[in-house]
């Protein structure tokens, strides 16, 4: 593949989607989190769930930033990368996105300066009900963008004439056959991504000596979140995978890296798909275990990439499913142990706070896998089965998106270098930061003396 | 319906895009200013926008929004066509959204680097959005006159953000700062002015389309509120700026009043100038309509939540109203 335009702005494209797609992974579970924090102190009136919910508030703030910037930039991208993809199915994929916008973005973001700035000037209960709707925003935005991209996996509830798509039935396209897993797996992901982020840096202060009242109880909330989130991810994940078999068994076959169909098929755990030899090198094989995954039968036919006239690209699927799979696993090793230790009445040793520390992250990198599966796994589609991606890209010339591209690149790394940067300092001098203005500057400066 | 729905959409948009450049352009105006003011003044400035920044971003995603949901047609060649400015625009606009924070939560010894993001990604915002407007009025066009238009409105826009970030402080702040948003405010009122008359007197003459709408009887002589209350309310701006007493008393409100009135007029002055084409002399907008069964399954969704949104923004204004204090997390 050479660098013409439409690789360009796919790559512009996957690369904005993936920076953006970070942040929202941990404010919808996170803004649970903190909302539950907060329930906590209004019940129990300990102390220590509100330095919990005002230390992490602060953490929530500057993801929501990030999340908030990196969201406008999608929003534009559909028009100035796919303009075909809006004449095409604009008439689908409008009102998703406008009812996300209406219900989902302006609740989200009004209510966030109450949540953020307003504890002083409103009372408990109307703090609570704004971080409520800070938290069902986010999860409404999921709602929406989700049933929007469900649908190019999985249309329904439509009618194509002219070259162009019709809506149907509403109801149809919302729940199109793909959406309740998708929505579910998506929701779960970003339960885990932010239980392991609060677990992991609790973790590393504790490491630190950095550890303030309220240190210990985020640890065991992240930790007893994800223990119970994890093997229902685990569970879903694979009715979902069922769900992709009868809808896209083309995407499965480039998972699985089944070259030719066959009965009693065997789960390669891993190696090197080939596309021109079209086989697999160095493969580790488990007998019989593919069929008995995906049909529940030893004997079962596995549909091969061979019977497909056009499917996706084998290797990047196969491999970014295994990282999904993988972390999923070393996400219930971990978090089983460490809740283990809690049901003994012990707190977890330094060799687990240790592993706990170096998860923190590992829930983007599962979420981002996970969704490399999903839409790489969708080529040559836009639309499955109907608009192809390559039908859809804009005419921009090659050096005026590459210019782009790596200035995209540059501030993204710049900024996720400054994220992590933040993170690290906030959970080393909490106190200092818990200001909007600087250290030193009166608080009633605005009002009171000259 | 097929009629009416394409020019209730349109409305909207026109709506949406309306209140974004009057509640994002006092904070991007503020932004601009931001290098003018002392470290302390900085962080009061910032906390003056702190709870509403977010929220008044949101509604250019609602315009682009319902370009997209009810002309899609129109919005892939808008966006394509405006694709370097767009793109100048996001980069301004991600700096900034982040150095809201970043610069209190990164540590002392950055907080001069997001500082100058913050200035750096509101005037590039500001410009990059004059600039499409400009680009947009004249249909998209790639001739020289056209840039030059587009460069013009691209020094205007922030002048009136600048203006409109002053009348902002002016209303939220005491003293000392107070005082310095009144000079910022002059000192802005001619620029914006000249910008502003420039642009009025160049767009007939970079459009004839334009002008053959304005100055044909007998709807010129209906047209004429527009500049009449433009012309009122600049001069009246410039009256109570030179009237300090005034001003502290209570009635900076006023001016904010008036930019409002300014910026409301320029959008009916676009309205006319631009209807029924979404693309001028290109394509109108029914041509741009999605199909009615789309528009009609979005349009309940506007109609009910867009008076929703309203309210509660109101609501979180009024939270926060009253003079600024520092923004705390306690
Ligand atoms: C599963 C969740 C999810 C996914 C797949 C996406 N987003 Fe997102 N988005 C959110 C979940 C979210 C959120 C949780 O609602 C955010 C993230 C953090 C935040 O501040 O709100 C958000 C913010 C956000 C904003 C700013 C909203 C505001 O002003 O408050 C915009 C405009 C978009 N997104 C647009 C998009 C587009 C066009 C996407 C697809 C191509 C997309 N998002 C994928
Ligand atoms: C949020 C997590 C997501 C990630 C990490 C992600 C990732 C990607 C990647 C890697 C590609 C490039 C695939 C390729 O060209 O080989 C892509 C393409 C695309 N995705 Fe997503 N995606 C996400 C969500 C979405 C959503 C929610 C939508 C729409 C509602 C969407 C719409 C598209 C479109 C329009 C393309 C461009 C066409 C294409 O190359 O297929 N994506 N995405
Ligand atoms: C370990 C067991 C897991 C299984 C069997 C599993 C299964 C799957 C499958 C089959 C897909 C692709 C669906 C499709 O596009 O058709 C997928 C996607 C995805 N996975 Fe997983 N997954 C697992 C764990 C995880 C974990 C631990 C995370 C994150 C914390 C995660 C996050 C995602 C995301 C974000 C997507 C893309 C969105 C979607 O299509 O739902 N998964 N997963």
């Amino acid at each position: 593949m050479e660098f013409d335009p439409f690789v360009l702005a796919r790559i512009q494209f996957a690369a904005n989607i993936s920076f953006h797609i970070l942040f929202p992974a941990i404010t919808i579970g996170l803004a649970w989190i903190l909302f539950f924090f907060r329930l906590r102190f209004t019940l129990t009136g300990d102390e220590a769930w509100e330095y919990a919910y005002t230390f992490w508030v602060k953490v929530f703030a500057l993801t929501f930033a990030l999340g908030v910037v990196s969201g406008i930039t999608m929003s534009f991208q559909f028009g100035t990368n796919w303009p075909g993809f809006m004449e095409i199915a604009g008439n689908i994929a409008g009102p998703l996105l406008g009812y996300e916008v209406l219900t989902a973005f302006f609740l989200e973001a009004s209510f966030l300066g109450i949540m953020l700035f307003g504890k002083q000037r409103v009372s408990n209960r109307v703090h609570l009900i704004a971080t409520f709707l800070v938290a069902f925003g986010t999860t409404l935005s999921a709602f929406w963008i989700l049933a929007l991209n469900s649908w190019m996996q999985t249309p329904a509830g439509y009618s194509f004439t002219d070259g162009q798509f019709y809506a149907q039935s509403w109801l149809s396209i919302i729940f199109n056959p793909s959406f309740p897993y998708r929505l579910t797996h998506m929701l779960l992901a970003s339960f885990l991504t932010s239980a392991f982020l609060v677990a992991g840096v609790s973790a590393w202060r504790v490491r630190q000596g950095v550890d303030g009242p309220a240190t210990w109880k985020v640890l065991k909330t992240g930790v007893m979140l994800a223990a119970c989130v994890i093997p229902v991810q685990i569970f879903v994940g694979d009715l979902h995978g069922l769900n992709t078999l009868q809808h896209q068994p083309e995407k499965i076959a480039a998972m699985e890296a089944i070259w030719e169909t066959e009965e009693g098929a065997a789960f390669t755990l891993v190696g090197l798909p080939d596309e021109n030899t079209r086989s697999t090198r160095y493969a580790i094989k488990i007998p019989y275990a593919a069929s008995l995954i995906l049909t529940h039968d030893a004997q079962g036919e596995v549909r091969g990439l061979n019977s497909f006239a056009e499917h996706p690209p084998v290797a990047p699927v196969f491999w970014s499913f295994r990282v999904m799979l993988g972390i999923g696993m070393l996400m219930l090793l971990v978090s089983w142990s460490v809740a283990l230790c809690y049901l003994r009445g012990k707190r977890p040793g330094p060799v687990l706070l240790r592993a706990l520390s170096w998860m923190t992250f590992s829930g983007w990198v599962a979420t981002l896998a996970g969704w490399y599966v999903t839409e790489i796994g969708r080529q040559p589609w836009i639309v499955r089965g109907l608009v192809k991606t390559s039908e859809v890209v804009a005419d921009h010339s090659a050096a005026t998106l590459s210019g782009t591209l790596v200035g995209y690149i540059g501030l993204y790394v710049f900024l996720l270098y400054s994220y992590i940067h933040a993170l690290r300092y906030l959970s080393t001098k909490p106190a200092r930061s818990l200001e909007m203005t600087s250290p030193g500057v009166k608080p009633a400066l605005a009002q009171g003396a000259p | 319906m097929t009629e009416f729905l394409p020019v209730f959409f349109v409305f909207a948009m026109g709506l949406a895009l309306l209140v974004y450049v009057v509640l994002d352009g006092f904070d991007l105006g503020i932004g601009i200013l931001l290098p003018l003011a002392s470290e302390p003044h900085k962080d009061v400035m910032i906390s003056s926008i702190g709870p509403f920044w977010d929220a008044n971003e949101t509604w250019i995603v609602l315009g682009v929004g319902i370009l997209l949901i009810a002309f899609p047609q129109a919005h892939g060649i808008v966006l394509t066509a405006l694709y370097t400015p767009v793109t100048i625009m996001l980069f301004g606009l991600i700096l900034r959204g982040v150095a809201f924070d970043f610069r209190v939560k990164a540590g002392d010894d950055r907080r001069g680097l997001w500082n100058n993001a913050f200035f750096a990604g509101s005037l590039v915002a500001s410009m990059a959005q004059g600039w499409m407007l400009g680009a947009y009025i004249t249909g998209l066009q790639d001739n020289t006159t056209s840039l030059a238009f587009a460069a013009l409105i691209a020094v205007t826009l922030p002048a009136l953000y600048v203006m409109l970030g002053a009348a902002w402080l002016m209303i939220k702040t005491e003293h000392a700062l107070f005082e310095h948003a009144m000079r910022w405010g002059k000192n802005a009122w001619l620029p914006m002015g000249a910008g502003l008359l420039l642009v009025s007197v160049a767009t007939p003459l970079v459009s004839s389309e334009i002008a053959a709408r304005w100055f044909t009887l007998p709807n010129a002589i209906g047209l004429v509120p527009i500049p009449v209350t433009c012309a009122a309310a600049y001069l009246g701006i410039g009256w109570l700026l030179r009237r300090p007493d005034v001003l502290r008393a209570g009635y900076a409100k006023a001016v904010f009043i008036g930019l409002v009135l300014i910026c409301l007029m320029a959008a009916f002055g676009l309205a006319y100038s631009l209807y029924p084409d979404i693309i001028l002399g290109r394509m109108t907008l029914f041509e741009a309509a999605a199909h009615s069964s789309s528009l009609q399954f979005i349009f309940w969704g506007v109609a009910v939540t867009l008076p929703l949104i309203a309210a509660y923004s109101i609501y979180v204004y009024r939270v926060f109203g009253g003079k600024t204090t520092a923004l705390s997390y306690e």
